[in-house]
């Protein structure tokens, strides 16, 4: 996994609460067994006037002029705002593959889904939890500016911007490790093998109905 | 010692180490898995030289992909085919136990774990599938993951979580007749609301749940993720224990015993702490319909549609009006003269045996009204299937007007051919009225299987209570 640089990035508005998984990669595109290409279909129902479908080329498709990620600068936007709960439904880590193939690097929501929320670390997404007010200021500050951005200091777990405003965000600190310096859990959890195998051949024992 | 609650007993079992962030490295012992979530989890471990942990913990069947009709004939979509043609080569090379689509155990893969008995009370159970929490109903642990999640189980037998906090959810006294596992989860959702689990594990108690049925409870865990919870759970007992006893994957003679009295002590300590406690009256739940495009946008079958102008809050008033504007309705109409196109009865939500039987005691005698152009019934499994056949149910549901059909995922997420047309609407028993969710504009309201059934013969939304049942 690529390591976590602070960045700024354009901010693209999604103002709706509970947006789903359904929503951000629709079922049809589930049917690829690989883990890239998701990004122009990421929100293809709203996205395209005409109904997607694998294998389709989406530049020959009808898009929807209103809709936020088509417009410019939210084409070439990092960071998304959204509002609670973002992410519910399916457990889909293709709807996160989606988000971070368009060029998505955080997600800033008062809430998340918590599968949608574990997924994101998986592919290098920053899911960032601000509160209803902070969040609030931002869609109000977004809608005077269209060029709005944001930097993004994970390091420091601060979201800031250009005039000078700086909000802390929490971050676990596993996933805060992971993220900057790129890790990949699995291996980190095979350096405790041994200790699994210690903890089978205790469990086991204890319950050989499992065994 | 402490008293603990049901989830701090099953995570505390699992726990093989804690580290230094505050998370712990959790044991995994049962792992399901199914064709959406799995090909790129296989490719990596293939990719990075990595065995799998533990081949016996894994049980896998394609059941999101498949057809409900014609299974002769295969699977006709070349990509959802490539995609079953992957699970059933990776399970082939990797050794893993698999029920192939036209193996009679194939079903969806939260009806078939517990049928099989390869869901056991106070195990931690995973699949790369939010409904995972079904498998709560045994008291065991289980929640969905993501496919990197998936590798992991995988690769290590273990996971990487963070403990979640205890709710408790009680159902207070006994529900009226009629009333199901179904209407029952809809009401705490809607109280609630989909976010209103964020951060817990659920548990479910009080009278109206140990009253259910083993498949009355699993309907109410399965909709835990829809409360936004990491997991539901139901507490064990001689239900449990009765339902579990003579699966093939569920522990023989010589060891019955042991596992039982271990199952016995699978309930929360009098006493225990939990950071959140709801009540609920039982005797205030009536059978739920959703109206919206949230499964907390729901209400009694004899209330009316919500006035958004009602709503103070400028955000939720909004969100009703764009749910009104997408479901065609307008506020203020009573939710028992909305009709429907289509009928569906299925999903890992209600396609179990009892459901059927539920759905199959309204449709009996009576026949599916003529505004309904396609009422579908798909069994949870093959051996659901053949129980309901064995029953009779298949007969009634044919005479009934309804189709009869293959088991699968079918229309609760249209990944197959089973789908709805834009605008059309439709009674669902399945666990999600998101837009788009059974097809690109479909509507979807979900119910219980008998007020499904319900819905299939009136053509419109009726309270099941007031129909007779007939011979
Ligand atoms: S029946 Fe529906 S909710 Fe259940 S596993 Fe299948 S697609 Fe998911």
């Amino acid at each position: 996994m690529e390591k976590f640089q602070k960045f700024t990035g354009i901010v693209a508005p999604m103002d709706r609460a509970n947006v789903d998984t359904d929503a951000i990669i629709p079922k049809q595109y589930l049917k690829s067994i690989k883990r890239t290409g998701f990004g122009p279909n990421l929100f293809d129902d709203w996205r395209y006037l005409d109904s997607g479908e694998p294998g389709l080329d989406n530049k020959e498709r009808r898009v929807n002029p209103a809709f936020v990620l088509n417009k410019t600068p939210y084409k070439y936007a990092q960071i998304l705002l959204a509002r609670e709960n973002f992410g519910c439904g399916s457990s889909r880590e293709h709807a996160v593959w989606a988000l971070a193939d368009f060029g998505f690097k955080v997600v800033i929501a008062p809430s998340f889904a918590d599968i949608f929320f574990n997924n994101s670390f998986k592919s290098g997404l920053l899911p960032i939890v601000l509160s209803v007010a902070v969040v609030d200021q931002l869609f109000l500050e977004l809608a005077e500016h269209e060029d709005y951005q944001l930097s993004i200091d994970l390091e420091r777990q601060i979201v800031s911007n250009s005039a000078g405003m700086e909000v802390p965000f929490e971050v676990d600190a596993f996933r805060k490790h992971c993220l900057l310096n790129g890790l990949d859990d699995i291996g980190l959890t095979l350096q405790h093998a041994d200790q699994i195998k210690a903890f089978e051949q205790q469990y086991y024992q204890q319950s050989p109905w499992l065994a | 010692m402490a008293a603990l609650t049901l989830y701090d007993k099953v995570w505390q079992q699992h726990v093989v180490r804690q580290d230094d962030y505050g998370t712990a490295l959790l044991y995994i012992d049962r792992h399901l898995v199914h064709e959406v979530t799995s090909p790129q989890a296989f490719e990596g471990l293939l990719m990075n030289q990595r065995p799998l942990w533990r081949k016996q913990s894994i049980l896998a069947v394609p059941d999101h992909n498949v057809p409900t009709t014609a299974r002769n004939l295969g699977i006709t979509d070349p990509v959802a085919k490539l995609q079953v043609d992957t699970l059933d080569q990776n399970c082939a090379s990797f050794g893993l136990t698999e029920f192939k689509m036209d193996d009679r155990r194939q079903g969806i893969v939260h009806v078939i774990g517990p049928e099989q008995g390869a869901t056991l009370p106070g195990m931690t159970v995973v699949c790369g599938d939010s409904h995972t929490s079904t498998h709560g109903a045994f008291a065991a642990l289980a929640f969905g993951i993501g496919t990197s999640e998936v590798e992991h189980v995988m690769a290590t037998q273990c996971l990487i979580q963070k403990k979640s906090k205890n709710m408790r959810v009680t159902i207070d006294g006994a529900v009226g007749q009629g009333i199901t596992g179904k209407d029952i989860v809809l009401a705490i959702i809607g109280k609630i609301g989909t976010a209103g689990g964020n951060g817990y594990a659920i548990e479910f108690g009080g009278e109206a749940i140990r009253n259910l049925s083993m498949e009355g409870r699993m309907t109410v865990c399965n909709m835990a993720i829809e409360a936004g919870a990491r997991a539901g759970m139901i507490g064990c007992d001689q239900t449990t224990i009765d339902y579990v006893n003579g699966r093939p994957f569920a522990p023989q003679q010589k060891d019955w015993d042991s596992a039982v009295a271990y199952w016995k002590t699978l309930h929360t300590d009098e006493g225990a702490r939990f950071d959140r406690e709801v009540v609920i009256a039982a005797d205030s739940i009536e059978p739920q319909v959703t109206w919206g495009t949230s499964p907390e946008m729901v209400a009694s079958v004899n209330a009316a549609i919500p006035d958004p102008g009602a709503e103070q809050n400028r955000q939720k008033s909004e969100s009703v009006q764009k749910a009104l504007d997408y479901m065609g309705l307008q506020a203020n109409r009573a939710i028992n003269s909305v009709y429907l196109d289509k009928v569906f009865i299925g999903s890992c939500t209600n396609s179990r045996i009892e459901d059927l039987r539920a759905a199959a005691a309204i449709a009996r005698g009576r026949h599916v009204a003529q505004n309904i152009k396609l009422a579908l019934v798909v069994p949870g499994s093959g051996l659901v299937k053949q129980q309901a056949e064995k029953e009779g149910l298949d007969q009634i549901f044919l005479q009934a007007g309804f189709e009869w059909r293959e088991p699968g995922c079918s229309m609760c997420l249209a990944m197959n051919a089973d789908r709805l047309e834009s605008g059309e609407r439709c009674a669902s028993t399945s666990n999600r009225n998101f837009e788009g969710r059974q097809g690109q504009g479909g509507r979807t309201h979900l119910v219980s299987p008998a007020m499904a059934a319900a819905a299939a013969v009136c053509g419109h939304f009726t309270d099941v209570r007031t129909l007779e049942l007939l011979n």
